[in-house]
């Protein structure tokens, strides 16, 4: 018997007994997702921190960091929009900064958030196989990570708008709200895609390629208004009233009720779905990873 | 009171690979076999058979049932894929199950991965750091840690430097110096702490018999049966996913040995 050393003995006192009674085994799937979801809860400051590791993680070595992304998404937005503007016949001044916000709002954020969504799981197999923590730490984790990329990229359109003196007004505070939103959508999609991904490798791929016609189906590149008397068809895209109710604010206009109603409605049927998802294959995952 | 209960625990697992792997492939063979079952059966169901799409379920754990109290130091033995790291898994709320009763009172620590939870990428240092935030740590708990650790492990320079970059006796240093930090009432183990390098092996012994010292209960699986003899008072014998023998140390292992020199493992 050795004498316990300091260090552990800090620890005893800083962190004491901390689960008393597992009560994980018992219960039904459901409160034991629930549990999962409160052991998530207690360890948020984990998830973030997992979040942020990605990111330093993958820019280490690099002197200018996360702000890589922010450059590559600048040229791409400025060749795009020399070329589109042409292609559609627009100003650069009116097109420019619908392309530069849509592109990114689209890129970093609903398209990545969604891509990533489905190897949440995966990438984190060595710690859920060996490690006892709640698995919807992982999807904490995936959010976080796209939030921080998606705060280094959003500089661009910024970027924009003050180069053409825009000000999209008090309108602006609206998209925050959206923006919540779609974290709570990305959370969801971890929890499906996270683990439907983990059981069928061919879905990640798949999403993939879905997401890439997505993306010219839905008025990203191009404006709404461009379809004329049929832009009202575009509400039956998913995407699009999701897209709008951030997009909208930014650019200064006031996104519809129906927008809205559509995109909250959509959100809680995904959350729905993958709630009962998760609670169906939180117990298997770990055998599938 | 501290205690393990198991009663008529099974646990069975998918092995997927190749195939079975895919939606596309599991969603034909599905189609396939409904066809087959339509044309071919009557009342009965029959299963996908010779198709790699199948995916194979294996038997891990099979109606184990046993009680472990507060001061009991258990040993699991058994050959390979008897089972015993699953239930060590299974102990530590890694793997689920809904066949049976599991109740654990008491909170559980496991060393069953000599790098669990650690990434590659970043140094020793802040692979501490990170352990300590999922222990919940506050910030001078943090960095007594540290100090702790790094004397410990005695990495010197290699301290701040990626993990990928660690030789594998390395890592087990520093995985071995974090592991064994808490101090939890319920201490289940794998058999890699048992080995390791010959250095290290003194310094490391006392720091888990420290470990051990402080827990109520003890559950570990190994090979070195004089390991077990020395430090467990019970000895559960596991086969093919069942418990074979469960009583006093001496007893079991002994006919455990006599068991091992018929059968060569």
């Amino acid at each position: 018997m050795s004498a316990p050393s300091p260090a552990s003995d800090a620890t005893r006192d800083e962190a004491p007994r901390r689960h008393t009674s597992r009560d994980t085994p018992r219960g039904s799937p459901a409160a034991r997702a629930w549990a999962d979801w409160k052991e998530t809860r207690r360890l948020w400051r984990l998830g973030v921190r997992l979040g942020w590791l990605d990111i330093r993680l993958r820019y280490r070595g690099s002197a200018l960091g996360p702000f890589w992304l922010t450059i590559t998404s600048a040229l791409m937005v400025a060749s795009m929009g020399v070329l589109y503007s042409r292609l559609f016949h627009m100003q650069l001044a009116t097109y420019l900064p619908f392309l530069s916000l849509s592109l990114t709002l689209w890129s970093v954020g609903l398209s990545s958030l969604i891509q990533e969504s489905c190897t949440c799981f995966l990438d984190a197999e060595d710690m859920v196989r060996s490690v006892q923590l709640p698995l919807l730490l992982y999807a904490v984790r995936v959010v976080v990570r796209n939030a921080i990329v998606f705060a280094h990229n959003i500089v661009v359109p910024l970027a924009v708008f003050v180069i053409y003196h825009l000000w999209p007004g008090i309108n602006a505070v609206l998209a925050i709200p959206a923006l919540l939103l779609w974290a709570l959508d990305g959370f969801a999609a971890c929890m499906l895609f996270g683990s439907l991904c983990a059981r069928f490798r061919d879905i990640t791929p798949i999403v993939g390629a879905l997401l890439q016609i997505v993306f010219y189906v839905t008025p990203i590149i191009w404006m709404p208004q461009q379809l004329g008397a049929k832009a009202s068809l575009l509400l039956l895209n998913p995407f699009y009233p999701l897209l709008e109710i951030v997009r909208a604010p930014l650019l200064g206009h006031l996104p519809s009720l129906q927008v809205w109603g559509i995109a909250l409605t959509l959100s809680v049927v995904f959350w729905a779905i993958a709630i009962r998802s998760f609670i169906k294959t939180r117990a298997r995952l770990v055998f599938w990873i | 009171m501290v205690h393990i209960h198991l009663d008529e625990i099974s646990l069975s697992f998918p092995v997927l690979h190749g195939s079975s792997r895919s939606l596309k492939k599991t969603l034909l063979a599905r189609a396939k076999s409904t066809v087959a079952a339509r044309t071919g059966a009557v009342g009965g169901r029959m299963r996908i058979s010779n198709d790699s799409s199948e995916v194979v379920e294996v038997q891990a754990l099979s109606d184990v049932s046993f009680k472990i109290s507060g001061g009991e130091r258990v040993g699991l033995v058994g050959h390979n894929g008897a089972g015993k790291s699953t239930l060590l898994r299974l102990l530590a709320g890694i793997y689920e199950t809904g066949e049976g009763v599991l109740d654990i009172v008491g909170d559980t620590h496991a060393l069953i991965d000599p790098n669990a939870g650690m990434n590659g990428e970043l140094t020793g240092r802040e692979n501490i750091q990170l352990f300590a935030c999922r222990m919940g740590m506050g910030r001078t708990a943090t960095q007594e840690l540290e100090r702790d650790v790094e004397a410990f492990s005695d990495l010197g320079a290699f301290f701040d430097l990626p993990v990928r970059l660690y030789s594998s006796g390395m890592s087990v240093r520093l995985g071995f110096a974090l592991a064994t930090v808490p101090r939890p009432r319920i201490l289940l183990m794998d058999e890699w702490f048992m080995a390791g390098d010959q250095k290290f092996q003194d310094k490391a012994k006392a720091r888990l018999e420290g470990m051990v010292d402080a827990a109520d209960i003890l559950v570990v699986t190994s090979h070195a049966l004089s390991i077990l003899r020395q430090w467990c008072t019970r000895i559960i014998w596991m086969e093919s996913g069942e418990v074979r023998m469960d009583g006093p140390a001496d007893d079991v292992l002994d006919a455990y040995e006599a068991a091992l020199a018929v059968i060569p493992v």
